[in-house]
């Protein structure tokens, strides 16, 4: 399979093209074990990491996955407000294409920056996050993590809980699961909830407690602070209390089922300590598979060979 | 002066329902005779054979950032494109730096156009003192400087008290309020039409209650003040349905929409492209539907171009930070002739009138109509013309249009104002 040039969301993957991606990435899991845990598979390879929104576990992650294939890395993070008065996107572009880098991983608060980007560069792009548009490496990392737990997407039952509107990974996890499968179940209060969703093939719901039982995987998104200032929902005690991952709640969840939280967590908030902490929780196993998974996106766009 | 003689075209005009094959004998900047077949040995000839003839086009709402941003378009660049996108009388808006809000700046625009020369440039007053939407602006010296309306365009009056004295003053001058109907913390930070597909792309949504809200209060406040109202760029089902509910309850209200609100819909939105990033934002195709109904059934009044330049730097931003915009004098006729005219067999009569008679009534200006001694401001086409947009051949200062190298259908090849040639497409343009 010749992957495409970029990796800017899970959209207009086919499903060949996700699983293409989680086999390698399983394969990484392997090397990730070995008491030297790196193949020279990117040696001579230039990747850069362009973050214009603050992030450090993602961008840490994927620091860590080039370094693990051998890769030379070039992180840089600046706030996307101090871009918008001087440099502009494109003048970033055309830097880059100057350097001659191999790939650039970009974070922007800009909805199609990683596309714009991609357009413009003969080196490859990987969105990691584009506004609330898409976050294609975080999904696939669910993507992987799901699969270790049940066999099959076919059929498996996914809950997504809060801000859907605001959340580059429910959009992500939306697309690539629906294509893989698996039944995609909204769960969040009717603010928080973009028109139209339901043509996306979703079921929506508001009542939390109504459904909690019926699902595989129920994955929390981390509920930002500021959406309350904007009158999206009341208070923070009054969203933990309809639409938190309290322990109460975990009692009534299905038999195997598991919790996912793409991070970081607002511990109390959209979900319990207990809760993020249970044996139910598979959080750090998602930031241990996103390293594998890194590898897998990276290798596969970088054109890598297996020695 | 010399005398112009057109020669075979199919005449075309709205007021009087003449749709036939004419010869025109212009003389002496106006029309002296519409005849099956005249010769006038010594008059300049037209010939025209295939193609249409109307009167002079007439845009109740563009853009000339003139006076304040000359390096997006002027008076000048701005008039050039109007008269090559068949245009002979452009109302410019009032958002310029400064504003259209006192006698100095309208006197400044007539200047200017009178010296540039091609095409006639009427200027929108402000509503309020420099569009800050609390003091409304001087009508009375305004109108006498020769605003034909006044409006705020960019933002909406907010403040309804202020509306409200705005429409009540405007009586005593006869003079039209064009309203930029969008309620403001609806839309706010909105980048596309909120639905399906901005659902996907994960892009900030401008919902349609948000310009229909405004519209249904601006109605309101229309009839219960019995001044007149002008919606402009309507873009949703719901603002046509409510104004033609207005219109058949006898409130003085007419409205305008842009050629990107019944050509596009918002799936075109996927490309990210930021020429497609307009305010109001192209809607959904249930609404596209909608306008061309409203076009059809005489809801809406006239076809205003919105024509909204903006410089290449500002335009080469992401998609969220771009301003928003497209330029549209040039390329209004054409989507006006695809659409309308091709595809929805709307007649040539219904789709001229609101690019002529209609905008003239809507500001009180004799223009608009082909008629035995009027001023002779006509326009040429040749609908089956195919030609593409390309960034040398617009005149425009400014090149964000979506259209740029596409082909388009049915080209102006000749303007007239006050009988003489301002535009010439053979003319090596």
């Amino acid at each position: 399979m010749n992957p495409k040039k970029d990796l800017v969301g899970i959209e207009k993957l086919t499903a060949p093209e996700i699983c293409q991606y989680l086999d390698l990435a399983d394969n990484f899991l392997e090397v990730l074990a070995r008491p030297i845990p790196i193949v020279p598979a990117l040696r001579g390879k230039t990747i850069l990491t362009l973050f214009f929104e603050a992030s450090t576990r993602t961008q840490i992650s994927f620091s860590i996955a080039a370094k693990r294939l051998s890769a030379d890395i070039v992180n840089f993070s600046q706030t996307a407000s101090s871009v918008k008065k001087g440099e502009t996107l494109l003048d970033t572009a055309r830097n880059i294409e100057a350097m001659k880098v191999d790939g650039v991983v970009i974070r922007h608060s800009a909805p199609g920056s990683a596309l714009f980007l991609g357009q413009r560069l003969e080196a490859f792009v990987v969105n990691a996050g584009d506004g609330a548009h898409e976050h294609p490496t975080q999904a696939l990392l669910d993507f992987m993590t799901m699969r270790q737990h049940f066999k099959s997407f076919d059929k498996l039952r996914v809950l997504i809980i809060g801000d859907i509107t605001h959340s580059r990974v429910a959009r992500s996890n939306i697309f690539g699961l629906r294509t893989l499968g698996a039944r995609v179940a909204i769960c969040a209060p009717p603010t928080l909830i973009p028109l139209e969703i339901d043509r996306l093939g979703v079921e929506v719901f508001y009542d939390l407690d109504g459904i909690i039982g019926e699902y595989d995987v129920v994955m929390a998104l981390r509920i930002q602070l500021e959406r309350q200032q904007a009158g999206l929902f009341p208070s923070v005690r009054e969203y933990r209390a309809c639409y938190g991952l309290t322990a109460e709640r975990l009692r009534r969840m299905k038999p195997r089922s598991i919790i996912m939280h793409p991070g970081p967590t607002n511990r109390g908030v959209e979900i319990d300590p207990e809760v993020a902490d249970s044996t139910r929780s598979v959080i750090l196993e998602q930031v241990k598979n996103g390293v594998a998974l890194r590898m897998a996106v990276l290798f596969i766009h970088a054109g890598g060979k297996i020695e | 002066m010399s005398s112009i003689l057109i020669k075979g075209a199919r005449v075309i005009d709205p007021r009087s329902k003449l749709d036939a094959a004419r010869d025109m004998l212009i003389r002496q900047g106006k029309i002296a005779r519409i005849e099956k077949s005249i010769t006038a040995p010594k008059a300049r000839v037209v010939r025209a054979k295939d193609q249409v003839v109307v009167p002079g086009l007439i845009d109740l709402h563009c853009h000339l950032r003139d006076p304040g941003r000359p390096d997006e378009e002027t008076i000048a660049t701005g008039s050039e494109a109007a008269v090559a996108g068949g245009f002979t009388s452009i109302c410019c808006m009032p958002n310029t730096d400064p504003a259209i809000d006192n006698e100095s700046i309208v006197n400044y625009i007539y200047k200017e156009a009178a010296r540039v020369g091609l095409c006639n440039v009427l200027p929108v007053g402000a509503i309020t003192k420099a569009r800050a939407g609390k003091e409304i602006t001087e009508f009375a010296e305004l109108q006498h400087a020769g605003v034909k309306a006044f409006s705020d365009d960019g933002d909406t009056v907010a403040d309804s008290s202020v509306l409200r004295h705005a429409l009540e003053y405007s009586k005593a001058f006869d003079v039209p309020i064009f309203e930029h109907a969008l309620d403001k913390e609806l839309a706010r930070d909105g980048l596309m039409n909120e639905g399906l597909v901005a659902t996907r792309l994960g892009l900030k949504g401008s919902p349609a209650i948000a310009e229909e809200l405004i519209v249904a209060r601006d109605l309101l406040l229309a009839g219960f003040t019995g001044a007149r109202l002008h919606v402009c760029h309507v873009s949703t089902r719901g603002a046509v349905e409510l104004i033609r509910r207005a219109k058949r309850e006898g409130v003085r209200v007419t409205c305008e929409t842009c050629p990107h609100y019944f050509y596009f819909n918002d799936e075109v939105l996927e490309s990210l492209d930021v020429n497609f990033k307009v305010n109001p934002p192209i809607r959904s195709e249930v609404d596209r539907q909608a306008i061309i109904e409203g076009l059809k059934d005489g809801t809406i009044d006239c076809i205003a171009t919105d024509h909204a330049p903006h410089c290449r730097a500002e335009k080469e931003l992401e998609f969220a930070n771009a301003p928003y915009g497209m330029i549209g004098l040039e390329t209004a006729v054409s989507l006006a002739v695809m659409e309308l005219i091709n595809r929805q067999k709307m007649s040539w009569l219904d789709v001229m009138r609101k690019l002529t008679v209609n905008p003239a009534g809507i500001i009180r200006i004799p223009a608009g109509c082909i008629s035995v001694g009027a001023a002779a401001d006509i326009t040429i086409i040749a609908p089956d013309e195919k030609w593409k947009v390309s960034e040398e051949q617009i005149r425009s200062r400014s090149k964000n249009t979506p259209h740029l190298n596409k082909e388009l259908v049915g080209r102006v090849t000749n303007v007239i104002l006050n009988g003489r040639v301002k535009y010439s497409l053979k003319d090596g343009q």
